[in-house]
């Protein structure tokens, strides 16, 4: 793993590093990475993977009007607000074609 | 008074002998004294806590009927939704997180009258073995004030072991509650996957993650147990199974019990003076009539790595949802979007956990997919189909739960493959989905407490606990306590 992969990732997992971060990640990463190689050495060509340790089947539930969270508290915790809305950075540029 | 288990307050209580607001008094002047030191809490509200023992006393008072654990004090792990109370997750990115909602957990503990009085500290988004990883503070083992506590829940272990509470809830994820149970000289249990509900608990990595309590001794933790178990629509991997009277079977001793030994959990690595201790345990085991078999986990030598994917690749999945938008963290000044994204996340997110939102991140990537994550969802399948061997022939698996008592504070900051080895025996039970749990078993010579991890199949809670008691009755490790100013 070398300085550029990690520098991809840093931007696929939205995180802003510093050079000197994208260094030591590069070091540490790699080396964990070295420690996971071990588990080459087993075949395991004709293993199920196992995501979850239980059998799972969807859960459904009546589709019924329930009580929700009223406005003013799911809004209390956020950074910013705009009257009944989360206020966010523009996600659409002005020249945006919003035609479809 | 605040040496005493849960049981033994709850009988104060009820012989008139105290009160829970007297109770909690006596905690609240325990963290007062203590936790300048101990650093277990990350938030204490003194007026909620003796309002809610108020409460309880009123309650009996009116001769209402009381619930299971009615006035007794009760730490939380701040990993855990408490409805108007502070929940960072020991992170800068929830600095300012007051939950809308409780956690099932933490709702099961009101229904049961317990007085909540504090939020523990933690590794931030329990992502650590020792607590150092906190963006607030370094929480020390009660033991020796000069080493960690174990974690992730490394607060909730301090808690309780400095008798700044006389219980508390942990989450263990890799062995966030077993290793600091280990390292703190305390009892326990990481529950079967599915046997408490994660409603209101912030996940680090779903597949893995289950709450669990922190005690004195086994009866306390089989009472916890019976009080935050079953089934909760809210949790899509709750499992609806009846949870047993823990309490009235446990001090029934197992017959016939055969211990499984696995020769892996006796190699390198492994302490000296823990092993003595462990096998000293699996003695006084078979002096009570139980049957030590050896039994073989060939694959759980891949545990660790096979945990640092899939448990990092949740993760970055789970953890995707602090984008500084809607709660947490957001980054000052004018940024587009995805600068907003990536700022809030840089500045919120403390080292460790960026690391491993990188090594998910890296696992799940388009080209490295299969190499990794897939691989390592196949090993896990072969870590669980050691122990459903190993169970054929054996009702529980017995070894050391950590492999060394307390290291000291710093020691392994610096090489985080170090710190994730301290977890090699615990981490495979999370992998597996089964239940496990830790019980005082000796001392190092310099005083350090010694963990003896035992593990059951799924849903074998009951006999669990029934053969960690068996233990307990039989010796005194669970008396002692730290001396503390």
């Amino acid at each position: 793993m070398d300085i550029d992969n990690v520098r991809k990732v840093a931007k696929l997992a939205r995180l802003d590093l510093s050079e000197a971060d994208l260094a030591t990640m590069t070091t540490q990463l790699s080396a964990i990475l070295s420690y996971v190689d071990q588990l080459k050495e087993l075949d395991t060509d004709n293993v199920e993977p196992m995501a979850h340790p239980l059998p799972l089947k969807n859960v459904f539930r009546p589709d019924e009007l329930r009580p929700s969270l009223p406005v003013d508290e799911a809004l209390k915790n956020a950074p910013a607000r705009s009257g009944d809305f989360f206020a966010v950075p523009a996600i659409l540029d002005a020249g945006d074609d919003l035609s479809h | 008074m605040i040496e005493r288990t849960a049981a033994e307050l709850i009988a104060l209580q009820a012989k008139g002998e105290a009160t829970a607001e007297a109770i909690t008094d006596a905690f609240l002047a325990s963290i007062k004294a203590r936790d300048g030191e101990v650093k277990a809490y990350q938030f204490v509200d003194e007026a909620l806590a003796r309002e809610q023992a108020k409460a309880v006393d009123a309650k009996r008072k009116s001769g209402a009927k009381l619930g299971a654990l009615a006035g007794v004090p009760i730490a939380i792990k701040d990993v855990l939704c408490t409805k108007g109370l502070p929940t960072t997750c020991s992170s800068k990115m929830l600095q300012n997180f007051i939950p809308p909602y409780d956690a099932h957990v933490i709702e099961n503990l009101k229904a049961a009258d317990a007085v909540l009085i504090g939020k523990t500290n933690m590794d931030e988004f329990a992502m650590g073995s020792s607590t150092e990883n906190s963006a607030y503070k370094t929480t020390r083992n009660p033991w020796d004030l000069e080493r960690i506590p174990g974690g992730s829940s490394g607060g909730s272990a301090a808690a309780v072991a400095a008798c700044e509470a006389a219980c508390s809830l942990g989450t263990d994820t890799g062995g966030s509650i077993r290793q600091p149970a280990s390292l703190c000289g305390i009892v326990g249990i990481k529950p079967t996957y599915g046997r408490v509900s994660r409603y209101g608990l912030i996940a680090f990595a779903s597949s893995l993650d289950q709450v669990g309590p922190f005690t004195h001794d086994v009866t306390d933790n089989a009472l916890l147990m019976e009080v935050i178990s079953g089934h909760d629509p809210r949790d899509s991997t709750s499992v609806d199974e009846p949870v047993p009277a823990y309490t009235k079977t446990l001090n029934t001793p197992v017959k016939g019990l055969t211990i499984g030994v696995a020769r892996e959990y006796f190699g390198e690595g492994l302490d000296p003076e823990v092993e003595a201790s462990v096998k000293q345990a699996l003695k006084e085991y078979e002096k009570l009539g139980a049957t030590i078999k050896e039994v073989s986990l060939p694959h759980s030598k891949y545990a660790v790595a096979v945990y640092y994917i899939v448990a990092t690749a949740e993760a970055s999945s789970n953890l995707a949802r602090y984008d500084g938008m809607h709660y947490g963290h957001r980054a000052k000044g004018k940024h587009d979007l995805i600068a907003t994204y990536s700022k809030s996340r840089a500045e919120g997110f403390g080292k460790e956990v960026q690391r491993r939102i990188m090594l998910g991140t890296y696992a799940l990537s388009s080209g490295y997919k299969d190499a990794y994550y897939l691989k390592a969802l196949k090993v896990r399948r072969l870590i669980k189909n050691d122990f459903d061997k190993a169970f054929e022939s054996c009702d529980v698996v017995m070894g050391p739960t950590a492999p060394t008592p307390a290291f000291k504070l710093g020691e392994k900051t610096a090489d985080p493959l170090s710190m994730y080895l301290s977890d090699i025996y615990t981490i495979s039970c999370n992998l597996a989905g089964i239940a496990g749990i830790s019980i005082p078993c000796g001392f190092s010579k310099t005083g350090l407490p010694i963990g003896l991890q035992i593990q059951a199949p799924p849903f074998a809670e009951e006999k669990m606990l029934q053969v960690a008691r068996m233990y307990e009755a039989a010796t005194d490790w669970h008396t002692k306590r730290p001396k503390l100013g």
